[in-house]
């Protein structure tokens, strides 16, 4: 074994062919096969929203009628949620890095592992499938009684999601039971990094409220083919219940987008600052108890659903509750700035990018956690804008920052870090210009989800659909950085940043088994000074 | 020759539990001839509960195995009544505006 | 990996490569199976709680579908999915015990069981077709009692809607229960499991008491509350 590494054997190139790979049981090629198709799924998505904010350019059509922007912005909403941000962390990163974090050779079940790929695989091809089918103009929130009438390919879009539904409990369950059972010897529970307990809380909430979404959209497919009365007030059914059910799995999946995009920032900024984490335990903890809050909260969807006013302000109540933990993380990331070694390389451009937007999204979020307030923002742009400062602002900017982070150990390369540190500027100009008139447009009462609106709030959105295709060229810098460095990127080495967490001991990229020699814990995982 | 930590249970209680869990159905079904109103649906669940309990304990080994699949299990449940208490909450408190349609 | 000697106490069973002994390899598989039967109830528990709340509003009218379940037939599926809980339980205990041939009988017991219930149910859901008791829009009652009832509760669909979406989900259940045993025979007639190696009985039967745990449930609420 040990002569392994020396003939330069690793997990890219001991063995080759298509085959090799897609019937590969090891952490490291799952989590790239993740990465591939996450970001085939986000082009695709971005696309869709590109296009959006084309038609948005101008008051009246543009290049599509209302129907097909309805179909659009629905495939743009379900990629981006099922098929991009809720595997892009866990899925991509998670499996590549949780192991290797942890000291183990591989996730506690591999063959799952895989499986749970071929689930992603198939649930998005059904769900694709549907654009045979006339495609679906339901959002992807699938709101019953819209979304058992509408004569379209919904049922398929509802089946893809439930499949996909699958290969995040799969993930979820995998990571659960390797952060319990594969730590490496000395590992305990507070010495394990802190991307480990952002996962780990992730996949409890995976584990946890994706099976009541497994249940709801089963039972929504069988309000369609037998209209068996659950949803529907014509049989006697409840359609708020379905928003209920619905927003028990969803809420928390906002979560499951946000909370591992949390650890990667963690990591990076300790990292980049070169200090040890300031509040270690509080942030670990905070991860723990964002994810048990958020089943308590789900009802802060529905304040205009009908809903019962009582539920309403329980609800509105606890919601505030959410920012108690996650302002500790924010504090913390800054505290661990203070005073720190910072080197202001792309990885660390976009985690501080994430402190910025996310800060924002957070912080909008407690104004729209109000009962009084939301009545007047529900459904408009401002509600748009505060979802996607989380959401884009949160997580993809920490998918970015993750794969800079992360690339030297992936492939052994290191990217172009003029060309990364110039995406981060364009993604970050061109994300605050697309979305921050979006709050004013919000306040000023544009709903969301229509392909037209009134002339006056034409301005904004010009300004608005300029800023997306700012971040479209971002995107694509990136993209290009990314194949650029996997060509004619520089030798690495283990560990360019100088970070103190277990991956960066082994190889890069890691041979198969990820470590030569079973490594043992004695510290914990950032003792820089 | 049972490894570390793998209990083994005597085979006569696993006949005890399952006598108890056949006398308790016929608990149930008995007292569900007795009307007690919306007690009946709280008494069924209560045995309901009970049997389960003894399979958890007993079939599923869980009285003697890792306490932390006993936490597991029961945050399910746990996280299960919230789904209901909250929707409850929701369809008892709505104020009734007569016949929409 | 040619490391006989971490396999001392398991003569014949290989552990995964990542597992730094068979111990570790017996707990994960069942953490992983109990993070399983988690999921489990939680979707599950998504219906159960939606019969309950329409449970609580129409109180007379899931009543009324009641009447139509048999509730003999229900406690007679009760019986045997306790019974079979019994010898699932009994197959690992005789697995612990080195005795091949009971751990195959109790399988083979455990696996009637499950026909049982499944022919029980098939003559239920026969007997609700033909009497017009379909789920949904497709609620058609054609006897007079039904009829009248179907009146006075025009919503009296939705109580069938639950009854076989909930016996129909623990049914497929069963089914994939009854698949896991026989694979489990399969297996044990290779002479697979031993004390040292029992981890899929184990898991398997984990899941089939879970599949018996909905059924405690089930029962009194669809065929004895009503």
């Amino acid at each position: 074994m040990a002569t392994a590494a020396h003939s330069g054997k690793n997990y890219l190139n001991e063995k080759s062919g298509l085959w090799s790979w897609l019937t590969s049981l090891d952490h490291k090629r799952i989590g790239i096969m993740y990465m591939i198709s996450v970001m085939i799924f986000f082009a695709i998505g971005g696309t869709f929203a590109m296009l959006l904010r084309w038609e948005l350019f101008g008051a009246g059509p543009t290049i599509m009628n209302a129907h097909q922007y309805n179909q659009t912005m629905t495939f743009h909403g379900a990629i981006m949620v099922f098929m991009v941000i809720i595997p892009g962390i866990p899925a991509f990163l998670g499996n590549f890095i949780l192991p290797l974090h942890l000291g183990a050779k591989d996730v506690a079940f591999p063959r799952v592992n895989l499986m749970s790929w071929y689930c992603l695989m198939v649930g998005s091809a059904i769900a694709f499938w549907s654009l045979f089918y006339h495609g679906s103009d339901t959002g992807w929130t699938f709101y019953t009684p819209y979304s058992v009438t509408t004569q379209n390919g919904t049922i398929w879009l509802v089946f893809g999601a439930f499949i996909i539904g699958f290969s995040s409990i799969l993930t979820g369950l995998n990571f659960i039971v390797t952060t319990h059972k594969l730590r490496a010897p000395g590992m305990s529970f507070w010495r394990m990094p802190l991307f480990v307990w952002a996962l780990y809380s992730t996949a409890l909430l995976q584990v946890l409220a994706t099976p009541v979404l497994a249940i709801t959209l089963l039972l929504l497919a069988m309000e369609r083919l037998l209209g068996i009365g659950v949803f529907d007030p014509n049989l006697g059914g409840d359609p708020v219940l379905f928003q209920h059910f619905f927003w028990f799995y969803s809420h928390p999946a906002v979560y499951i987008m946000i909370l591992p995009a949390m650890g990667v920032v963690s990591e990076i900024i300790t990292a980049f600052s070169h200090k040890t984490i300031f509040g270690y335990k509080a942030i670990a903890l905070s991860s723990v108890g964002i994810a048990a809050v958020s089943f308590f909260v789900w009802g802060h969807h529905m304040f205009v659903s009908g809903q019962s006013e009582i539920a309403g302000i329980i609800f509105s109540f606890i919601t505030m509750l959410v920012g108690v933990p996650t302002a500790i993380k924010c504090f913390n990331w800054v505290a661990t700035l203070y005073r720190g070694s910072v080197r202001f390389d792309s990885p660390l451009l976009f985690a501080l990018g994430f402190l910025f937007l996310f800060t924002i999204g957070g912080v909008t979020g407690i104004i729209l956690a109000t009962v009084g307030i939301d009545v007047h923002f529900h459904d408009t742009y401002f509600v748009v804008a505060h979802f996607h400062y989380v959401m884009v602002g949160g997580t993809l900017m920490a998918i970015m920052g993750g794969i800079y982070y992360w690339f030297p150990k992936m492939f052994g390369k290191l990217v172009n870090e003029f060309w990364a540190r110039l995406s981060f500027v364009f993604i970050f100009i061109g994300f605050n210009v697309t979305f921050f008139p979006q709050f004013v447009l919000g306040a000023m009462g544009m709903p969301r989800r229509y392909f037209d609106y009134l002339p006056e709030y034409e301005p904004l959105n010009r300004i608005s659909s300029f800023g997306a295709w700012t971040i479209g060229v971002g995107f694509l810098i990136g993209l290009g950085v990314i194949i650029h460095g996997l060509l004619r990127g520089k030798p690495a080495g283990p560990n360019p940043w100088g970070a103190k967490t277990l991956e960066w001991t082994t190889a890069s990229p890691p041979p198969h088994e990820n470590f030569l020699v079973q490594p043992v814990v004695t510290a914990g995982p950032y003792e820089y000074r | 020759m049972a490894s570390g930590g793998k209990h083994i249970i005597p085979f006569n209680v696993y006949i005890k539990v399952l006598l108890a869990l056949l006398a308790l159905t016929v608990v149930t079904v008995l007292v569900a001839q007795v009307h007690f109103g919306a007690f009946n649906t709280v008494i069924a669940m209560l045995i309901a509960s009970i049997k389960a309990g003894l399979v958890l304990a007993i079939f599923m080994h869980l009285k003697y195995d890792d306490k932390l699949y006993v936490v597991w299990f029961g945050s399910a449940v746990f996280f299960l009544v919230v789904l209901w208490l909250f929707c409850w909450t929701d369809f008892y408190t709505r104020v009734f505006q007569g016949p929409i349609l | 990996m040619s490391t006989v000697s971490s396999s001392q106490h398991n003569n014949g069973h290989h552990h995964a490569h990542h597992f730094e002994s068979a111990e570790a390899e017996y707990h994960a598989s069942k953490f992983g199976t109990w993070t399983f039967l988690v999921t489990e109830i939680l979707m599950f528990g998504g219906l159960f709680v939606g019969y309950i709340l329409y449970h609580e509003r129409y109180p007379q009218m899931f009543h009324a579908g009641s009447t139509f379940l048999d509730w003999r037939l229900g406690a007679l599926n009760t019986v045997v999915l306790l019974f079979s809980s019994l010898t699932m339980a009994l197959s690992i205990y005789y697995a612990q015990m080195n005795d091949k041939r009971k751990v195959l009988i109790n399988l083979y017991i455990t696996l009637a069981c499950g026909f049982v219930f499944m022919i029980v149910k098939a003559f239920e859901y026969t007997s609700k077709f033909s009497h017009g008791l379909f789920p949904g829009k497709y609620f058609n009652p054609h006897e007079p009692h039904a009829i009248q009832l179907h009146q006075q509760f025009p919503d009296l669909a939705q109580y069938f809607s639950f009854y076989f979406t909930m016996t129909g989900l623990h049914g497929s259940h069963v089914l994939v229960g009854m698949g896991l045993i026989g694979w489990l025979i399969y297996r044990a007639h290779k002479g697979e499991f031993h004390s040292g190696y029992y981890t899929p009985v184990e898991c398997v039967g984990l899941f089939w008491h879970l599949v018996d745990l909905i059924w405690i449930y089930l029962f009194p609420l669809l065929y004895l509350v009503g």
